[in-house]
């Protein structure tokens, strides 16, 4: 028996349902049909009523989503892909972002982006979108990098007051798998040591945690101890368990698929050489995807991400420095 | 009407003296009737209403107070928006008053997920929706898709369009190819109709027989409003661009001075009885402004700059 991070996606939904009649699905192809990916598979089978097919129309989809939660609902909103949520991006960070700054009503709303590459998906069919959302004032963004998070930190999203972009990553919707849910171990907020080192810490999120873990593994054979730290949530960005790591390791290797401009990786250097300056033994290094849209054929798109090869040989880098 | 008006007109004078008013002033100058002929349909606590940029006269007509426009102008600490947000981007949403964003068209799925929710819930009963545009926002994608969704879902919503001629300085023939808005109603499979909007009892009647369809299941309901913008964009805007020919056309009539001489060719009101009407109403705006007035601005040492509801996640400044 055992439980993959698609299904934990499919199994938080049902019991977000289960737990409250607020809750309800909207999306496309998501009711009968359970949708591209089957993450809602049954569901509207099991809460009829609940689960509804939206039309292609991302902008009112969620501009639908903020008027349901102001009236009390809690809805959770499918993008078929992260990429298509550029169509809904005017509401998400001008309507629902600054509802509760503007009128003190919050606004609960969960929007799940099917997110990152997997081979032959292409330009519009691979995107992380965590970065451009993190900028906007008023919104949660959070990465999940395990089946227990997918699960718990979905669960999570639901109950939060405040609007959650749940980035979850398909190249872990099959691949991964625990033979259990597990407890609920952190809150949203809160990062995670997803390996313990002393030589060198790399921060990351989503499916490049397991990459950095790989890599660490690379590594361990030259006798190196490399610590991976798992943000789970990018904002807010738990500052105190990555400057406790820096402290540890004195060098940081900043690690994420997505584009190289500005973003998470960004952001975590510039808070490590603001607050941790002193911490560093050596210039602080990132690794992202190319600055090149994502490509189709998969001997581009594997040059074009970090991968585990990408991600030892910059570490070696960094600890030689 | 006259209300909207005048306290319109106050918010002008302010305005041009400079000082008191730091954004803009947006007028519904010409646009009363239309708009009030909408607000008065509405049960404010039981309808959802979605209001835009020339809509004073329908917010009062839904229930808002004046002082609440007034101390959203003026950005005071004690109005609904707290000097978070000014002038006509207010609301109180869980009034039923939904606050508008700037974007055109993005209130419509808004407004239309409020009443889904109801329905979903069991609360729906016959409590309508309700959203105003103009020509201008009619192109945009957000009133596409939140019209087509709202058409889709047949949930109760009356969206008034006020074909005021021109969105900012562009002309009808610069936004849109179709003989007529309402011509789009179809395309919805919704129920549409146009009115003269510079007339009050014909906007009335048309937003009667629309709510009262909308309450009866009828759904979707698109109500297009033909008359001219009196006024400018904003009043930073002379509004130069319009010719002469059309301030001095039928669209061009002023719907306050209509509803006047409809009122008086009654025998509904006197000569008099609007003379002392008018009195009243502009003592009521100068005693608003004038308590507003005297009330603090929001202090940013006081501020709580936090833009989640959930101050666990508020994330640390993390300044130099």
């Amino acid at each position: 028996m055992s439980i993959t991070y698609l299904e934990a996606i499919r199994e938080a939904q049902y019991e977000a349902l289960r737990e409250d009649p607020s809750v309800f699905l909207y999306g496309q192809d998501i009711a009968t049909f359970g949708g591209a990916f089957k993450a809602t598979k049954n569901l509207s089978k099991e809460f009829p009523n609940r689960v509804f097919d939206a039309p292609i129309s991302e902008d009112a989809m969620v501009g639908m989503a903020i008027g349901a939660a102001v009236e009390g609902a809690r809805p959770i909103i499918e993008m078929q892909f992260a990429d298509f949520s550029s169509i809904g991006f005017n509401q998400i960070v001008n309507q629902a972002a600054t509802l509760y700054w503007r009128t003190n009503v919050p606004c609960p709303i969960t929007i799940r982006l099917p997110s990152g590459g997997t081979a032959g998906s292409g330009p519009f069919h691979s995107q992380s979108m965590e970065a451009i959302y993190a900028h906007y004032p008023g919104l949660v963004i959070v990465t999940p990098a395990t089946v227990e998070d997918a699960y718990w930190m979905l669960l999570d999203s639901v109950k939060l007051n405040d609007p959650v972009i749940f980035c979850e990553h398909k190249f872990l919707y099959y691949h991964l798998k625990a033979d259990q849910i597990g407890d609920r171990e952190l809150p949203i907020g809160k990062a995670r040591i997803a390996r313990p080192g002393r030589h060198a810490t790399i921060v990351t999120y989503s499916a490049m945690v397991h990459e950095a873990l790989r890599a660490a593994e690379e590594l361990q054979l030259d006798g190196y101890q490399i610590e991976v730290v798992d943000l789970r949530s990018v904002k807010p960005m738990d500052t105190d368990t990555i400057l406790a790591s820096v402290a540890r390791t004195g060098r940081l290797l900043a690690l994420g698929e997505a584009f190289p401009w500005g973003g998470v990786t960004a952001e975590i250097i510039a808070r490590v050489t603001t607050d941790g300056f002193h911490l560093l033994d050596a210039p602080p290094m990132r690794l992202n995807s190319k600055d090149t849209p994502i490509p189709y054929h998969p001997n581009l798109w594997k040059s074009h991400r970090p991968t585990t090869s990408t991600i030892a040989a910059a570490l070696r880098r960094l600890l030689r420095n | 009407m006259l209300l909207s008006r005048v306290l319109e007109e106050k918010l002008g004078s302010l305005y041009r003296a400079g000082g008191r008013i730091v954004g803009g002033v947006y007028l519904g100058k010409g646009q009363e009737a239309f708009s009030a002929a909408l607000g008065v349909q509405l049960r404010k606590g039981k309808d959802i209403y979605g209001p835009l940029i020339r809509d004073q006269a329908g917010r009062i007509a839904f229930g808002e107070p004046i002082i609440d426009t007034v101390r959203t102008y003026l950005g005071a600490v004690t109005g609904p928006m707290r000097g978070r947000d000014g002038n006509i981007h207010r609301g109180r949403p869980k009034e039923g008053h939904m606050a508008m964003i700037s974007h055109l068209g993005s209130l419509l799925s808004v407004v239309a997920g409020g009443l889904f929710a109801r329905r979903l819930a069991g609360t729906l009963a016959d409590s309508i929706g309700a959203t105003s545009i103009g020509d201008g926002g009619t192109s945009t994608g957000a009133f596409h898709e939140g019209l087509n969704m709202a058409a889709v879902e047949k949930l109760p919503v009356i969206v008034s369009i006020a074909n005021n001629q021109y969105a900012y300085s562009t002309p009808n023939t610069r936004q849109y190819a179709c003989e007529n808005l309402v011509d789009r109603a179809a395309g919805y499979g919704i129920e549409g109709v146009t009115v003269d909007a510079t007339d009050l009892a014909s906007c009335l009647k048309a937003f009667r027989a629309a709510t009262a369809r909308a309450r009866a299941g009828g759904g979707p309901q698109m109500i297009v409003g033909t008359l001219l913008r009196l006024a400018g964009h904003g009043e930073h805007d002379d509004a130069s661009y319009i010719p002469d020919t059309k301030r001095q056309g039928p669209s061009a009539r002023d719907c306050l001075q209509v509803a006047e001489d409809f009122a008086r060719d009654r025998g509904w009101m006197s000569s008099a009885d609007l003379r002392e009407l008018n009195e009243e109403v502009r003592r009521n705006v100068d005693q608003t402004v004038s308590k507003v007035s005297k009330e603090p601005a929001p202090d940013p040492f006081k501020e709580n700059w936090q833009a989640l509801s959930c101050s666990e996640l508020v994330e640390g400044q993390h300044e130099a």
